[in-house]
Parts: C-alpha cells; sequence; structure tokens
C-alpha cells in the first residue's frame, strides 16, 4: 500500500516536472535561465579566474583610463585596475545583494501578508497601516536614511532594500491568503480543531508559496537595480567592488563626459542584461503560474 | 523598492477600491489613512536619526572637525539632555512651524533650501512625467490594439529592456554621447553659469539643460505606463460594448479611441499617480547625475556630507509630496469613475 504522504509526494513530482515542462516550452524564459546560470557560475570562479592581488591599487602597473587592448579588453579604470576583473568581481556583490536581499523581503512580505489576511480586528488594522505605511513612503529615500544611519557595509545595505521592498509582496499574499481561507476546507478543518499555526502553515503557505516564488524572481531584479542605486549613491561599503560602485567612480572621475566609455558601459550593460533575465524568467514563470496570464 | 515592476497585482489593486461607503465617509477614512502615514513618516525621520547607537550628537557630526565644545553646544541646541519624549514634542512644534533645523554644509535653515530647490525638481518631474504619460498611454493602447504585431513585440521589448536600465546609468550614458562626445548638450547644472541672459534667452537656456535629464527619466518611466496602459486595453478587448459599438457600424479607431480607451484609462490614472514615488527615486539619481539643482540633488549632498539635517528634511519632505499625492490619486480616481459617482 501506498502511504499517504509518499502519494503526496509523487504527486508533487509530477506536477513540478508538468511545470518545467511548460516552462521550457517558453523560449525567453529558458535563454533568460541559462544566461542567469552562466553568469552566477562566473560569479563563483571569480577568485580562481582572476587573483584579488590583481585588483590592489598598490600594485597595478598599468596606466589609468586605457582603451581597451590585448593585455586589457576592457581597459582600465582610473586606478589603473583591469575593468574586466573588477566587472567580474563586482558580479559577487550585486548577485549576493540581490539574492539576499530579496529574501528578506519575501519572508517579511510573506508572513506580514498571511498575518493580515489571517487575522481580524485590531491586530489587521494595526497591521494594514503599516503595510499602507510601507506602500506609498519612498522607498529610495526610505533606503537612503536607513543606510545612511547605519554603518556601511554589505549587510546594511541588504537590510535597507529588504526592508522597504516587501510591502508589493504582503498586499499580493494578503489578498490570495483571504481567497484561500473563505474555502470551504479551511472551515472544516478549523472544525476539526486546528490553530491559527496549523492553517497558515499547512493551508495557506503552501498554495500562496508558487505566486511568492514568480514574485521572488521579478524582485531579484528590481533588489539588484536598488543595490546599484544605493552604491551609486554612495552607500555602498566602500571596501566590496560593485557594479552600483564602478558607476559612481565613473560619474566622479568625470569617465562619461571625458568620453571614456569602457568604464560607463560594461557595468551597466551587466547590470541590464541579469535584470532582464530576471525578468524574463519570472514573466515565464508567473504565466506558467497563472494560466490567465497566457493570453497577453 | 523604488523599481517596483508592474505586476497583474497592481493593476488589481485599483479594483481593490472600496465601493460601498458614500463619498463623504470615503474622503474621511482616506485622508484618515494618510494622515496616520504622515505622522509615521515624522517619527521615522524623528527616531531614525536619533535612537542610534551612540552619541547623537557624534553622529550629526561624523566627518567634521569638531572640538568638544562644539559637541557639548551641539547636544544643548538639539536638547538631547531632555527624555526622548520631550525631544519629540519639541521636534514636533518646530516641523509645525516649518522649521526643518539647521543644515551643516549650507549653515542655513533646511526649510529655506528645500523651498528654493523646489521648483527645479517641480520642473524636471513634471515635464518628465507630462511627456511619459502621453508616450506611455498611446503606445500602450495601439500596442495592446495590435496584440502579437510587431509594433506590439518591438514596444513590449524596449519597455521590458528600458525597465530593467537602472536610471543612473541612463543617465552617464547619454552624458557619454551627447554631452561629453558630441557636446551637443551641457552636462551639468540648470543654466550657464556666469550668464545673465533673462526673458527667451533664459528660457532656452533652461530648456537647453533640462533636454538629457528630462530624457532619462521619460526613458525609464514611460515603460511602466505603456505596459498598465496595454494590460487595461487587453482586459476591455472582448467587452460586449466593443461589439456593440462594432455593430453600430464604428471605425476600429473610433471603437479604439470612443470606447476602449476611456474606459482602459480609469484603472491606469490611480496607477500614474501612484508611480510618483518612483519618480522621486528617478529624481535623487537624474539630479545626481546631472548636477540638477532639486531636492534630489540637495538629498545626495545631504548623504555625502554626511548633513543629517538636510537628509531627514528632505526624506520628510519627499515623502509627505507622495503621501498627499497618493491621496489625491484616489479622490481623482472617485471623481472620474462614473460608476462610482452614484454610490
Amino acid at each position: 500500500m501506498v502511504r499517504p504522504s509518499s502519494a503526496a509526494r509523487l504527486r508533487r513530482r509530477a506536477r513540478l516536472r508538468e511545470v518545467w515542462s511548460e516552462f521550457a516550452s517558453q523560449r525567453s524564459g529558458l535563454v533568460g535561465l541559462v544566461l542567469l546560470l552562466v553568469i552566477v557560475v562566473l560569479a563563483l570562479l571569480a577568485p580562481l579566474l582572476v587573483p584579488i592581488e590583481r585588483l590592489d591599487v598598490t600594485r597595478v602597473t598599468a596606466p589609468s583610463n586605457a582603451a581597451p587592448s590585448g593585455g586589457h579588453w576592457l581597459g582600465t579604470d582610473p586606478q589603473g585596475r583591469d575593468v574586466l576583473a573588477v566587472l567580474l568581481w563586482g558580479s559577487r556583490a550585486s548577485l549576493l545583494v540581490g539574492f539576499a536581499a530579496t529574501a528578506v523581503s519575501m519572508v517579511l512580505g510573506t508572513v506580514v501578508g498571511m498575518a493580515a489576511g489571517h487575522f481580524r480586528g485590531l491586530w489587521q488594522g494595526v497591521i494594514l497601516r503599516f503595510v499602507d505605511f510601507f506602500l506609498v513612503v519612498p522607498s529610495l529615500m526610505l533606503a537612503i536614511v536607513l543606510s545612511s544611519v547605519l554603518s556601511r557595509g554589505l549587510g546594511t545595505i541588504i537590510l535597507a532594500i529588504g526592508v522597504t521592498s516587501w510591502a508589493q509582496t504582503a498586499r499580493i499574499v494578503r489578498a490570495q491568503t483571504l481567497t484561500i481561507e473563505s474555502r470551504p476546507y479551511i472551515e472544516r478543518s478549523i472544525a476539526l480543531g486546528a490553530g491559527d499555526v496549523h492553517v497558515l502553515g499547512r493551508h495557506v503557505l503552501p498554495s500562496v508559496m508558487p505566486l511568492v516564488l514568480a514574485n521572488t524572481t521579478l524582485a531579484v531584479g528590481s533588489a539588484i537595480i536598488a543595490e546599484s542605486t544605493l552604491s551609486f549613491l554612495g552607500l555602498g561599503d566602500p571596501t566590496t567592488f560593485s557594479w552600483g560602485s564602478m558607476l559612481k567612480s565613473a560619474l566622479d572621475t568625470g569617465a562619461a563626459t571625458a568620453g571614456y566609455w569602457w568604464y560607463v558601459l560594461p557595468p551597466g550593460l551587466a547590470i541590464v542584461v541579469v535584470v532582464l533575465c530576471f525578468t524574463l524568467v519570472g514573466r515565464a514563470l508567473e504565466s506558467v503560474l497563472n494560466p490567465t496570464l497566457r493570453s497577453r | 523598492m523604488s523599481v517596483a515592476p508592474v505586476d497583474p497585482a497592481a493593476v488589481a489593486a485599483a479594483d481593490e477600491l472600496p465601493r460601498g461607503p458614500s463619498l463623504g465617509r470615503y474622503l474621511a477614512l482616506r485622508a484618515g489613512g494618510s494622515l496616520i502615514s504622515l505622522v509615521m513618516v515624522v517619527v521615522v525621520g524623528f527616531f531614525a536619526f536619533r535612537i542610534l547607537p551612540g552619541d547623537p550628537a557624534i553622529t550629526l557630526t561624523r566627518g567634521r572637525q569638531v572640538s568638544p565644545e562644539e559637541v557639548e553646544r551641539l547636544r544643548q541646541e538639539l536638547g538631547l539632555d531632555d527624555a526622548l519624549p520631550v525631544q519629540f514634542w519639541h521636534y514636533l512644534l518646530d516641523l509645525l512651524r516649518g522649521d526643518l533645523g539647521t543644515s551643516y554644509v549650507y549653515r542655513r535653515p533646511v526649510s529655506e533650501l528645500v523651498l528654493e530647490h523646489l521648483g527645479p525638481t517641480l520642473l524636471l518631474t513634471g515635464t518628465a512625467a507630462l511627456l511619459s504619460v502621453v508616450l506611455g498611454l498611446w503606445l500602450g493602447q495601439k500596442a495592446a490594439w495590435r496584440r502579437g504585431t510587431w509594433f506590439d513585440k518591438i514596444h513590449t521589448g524596449l519597455a521590458l529592456t528600458f525597465w530593467s536600465v537602472p536610471t543612473f546609468w541612463l543617465g552617464l550614458l547619454l552624458l557619454l554621447v551627447f554631452g561629453g562626445g558630441l557636446g551637443w548638450f551641457p552636462t551639468a547644472g540648470m543654466e550657464t553659469a556666469g550668464s545673465d541672459a533673462s526673458g527667451l534667452a533664459h528660457v532656452l537656456d533652461v530648456a537647453h539643460h533640462l533636454v538629457l535629464p528630462v530624457v532619462t527619466m521619460v526613458a525609464v518611466v514611460y515603460a511602466q505606463y505603456l505596459m498598465v496602459m496595454r494590460a487595461s486595453v487587453l482586459e476591455e478587448m472582448h467587452e460586449d460594448y466593443l461589439t456593440t459599438a462594432r455593430a453600430k457600424g464604428l471605425r476600429e479607431d473610433l471603437v479604439r479611441t470612443r470606447h476602449a480607451v476611456p474606459n482602459a484609462l480609469l484603472p491606469t490614472t490611480t496607477l500614474i499617480f501612484l508611480t510618483i514615488g518612483f519618480l522621486v527615486a528617478g529624481a535623487v539619481t537624474v539630479e545626481a547625475v546631472f548636477s540638477w539643482p532639486g531636492l534630489g540633488y540637495l538629498a545626495y549632498q545631504g548623504l555625502n556630507a554626511p548633513d543629517l539635517p538636510l537628509l531627514q528634511g528632505t526624506f520628510v519632505v519627499f515623502s509627505a509630496a507622495v503621501i498627499v499625492m497618493n491621496l489625491v490619486a484616489d479622490l481623482v480616481y472617485r471623481l472620474i469613475d462614473p460608476r462610482l459617482k452614484a454610490a
């Protein structure tokens, strides 16, 4: 006899295969996914490909702001470092902040959203006011305030982006929670004695997850743009390289007006490609999980 | 964060507005909600800069050369020896009088600086908002009507790409090509330094400086409007009233412009106001890139100095502006939707 849990597992596995084959049938999503994997692998391998010593300003021998050549494919930056090497190392901070900030924002958004949909009365009112505040307040300004009063570092940036970007998710999750909880099986479960934790954890969370996942992919792109914006404004960790901090030094040294395109183009293009990939994957995933969108 | 992607939920959000209560009650509810948000902004604005690990007097003077006597004087000026609730009360009273503190860099009242820099920001964001609304809505409804054609694919593709572009980088690119490279447009500021042109010459000079910052903002913002407008026209595409309009013998163009578009505009209008926060984010980065002397540039200077009173002031002003715009959005929606008027 098949135990119920393993039957559920089989069913889940079959569903997963189904989702994957539907996802794989969308070319743009697949292209995005493959490109992303390549970029993540490159970022992970950065220390092996380019030893960190080559980015030490005191040891570089190349002239500053040199145009691309055989020795430096993307030229050198104002400190004489190889732009390609800095770009590769920069991908680590940009991706790390993108993923970590999204994780913070998704967990916050899911928990608050579920609570706002589940509880009634005073608590619901308080939570909803809280969500409303984070929805309307300009998040870049709030992130700027947070990261300028806390000590500079990657952790601060992750926190600042995560804390200012969860409200949209909370709203979507709340709407979904309300829909789920109006269904009869929840009523049955409560009649059988299920508490808040059981209802939220065993019934609401699993049906909210697909929505959150599709949203997550889209949110990573936004978080990467947010990271680059904060670093560009000078709120980043001064000791690590990121695509945003490269662009900040491009602005500060007047690289754009001086025509040093090899220092202005690559970091921005890298951001655009990564964000576009996340958007493509996210949209493909969304249309698999939410078939009503497919006609668009 | 600032770059909230347009998702179906955002479109659905417009439908979430309560339709039951009467206009008066609705107004009171919305205004009350906005007031609470405003109070929360003030609370965050105050406590973020006070309840920090360490001495606020030290934090406030970080990066400057100060003697212990000066720090002591600052402590007294800020009333740091009072209890926190007392300090907050004083801060509130000052705020109600329009006093936002004194900037360290400029050594002048922050509220004076804010007023001075308000005009350029309104000019920049206003022009950019107007252009992106017109461009986004027009392209959006066209793309929806011709769904699946090359026009649709090219414009959705372009919009998605512009979406993924960080605003400030686009600014740098335009600087690189049209400012530094071709030299067609000035690279910084709002007017030519040292020129005493007046009248038309002055207007033209400002317009010349305005081109690159506005193009940067429009390119990033219009995409959002395009996608939303496209989605909401698509929602209307299969409605019965369009079949009726066609049955009456209306030309396809008239079916679109007289029937589909006005209905699709309803949810879009609210979303336009709701994206004002996005414009604020754009203002900060675009003004930083082009040294445009507006509020965003002021905030940028505030965070780089670091000039915390200036930063605190711009935060409160920006947030208050966005909250008020959101309230206006709700009211406008209520007023323009004939289905809600009867209620």
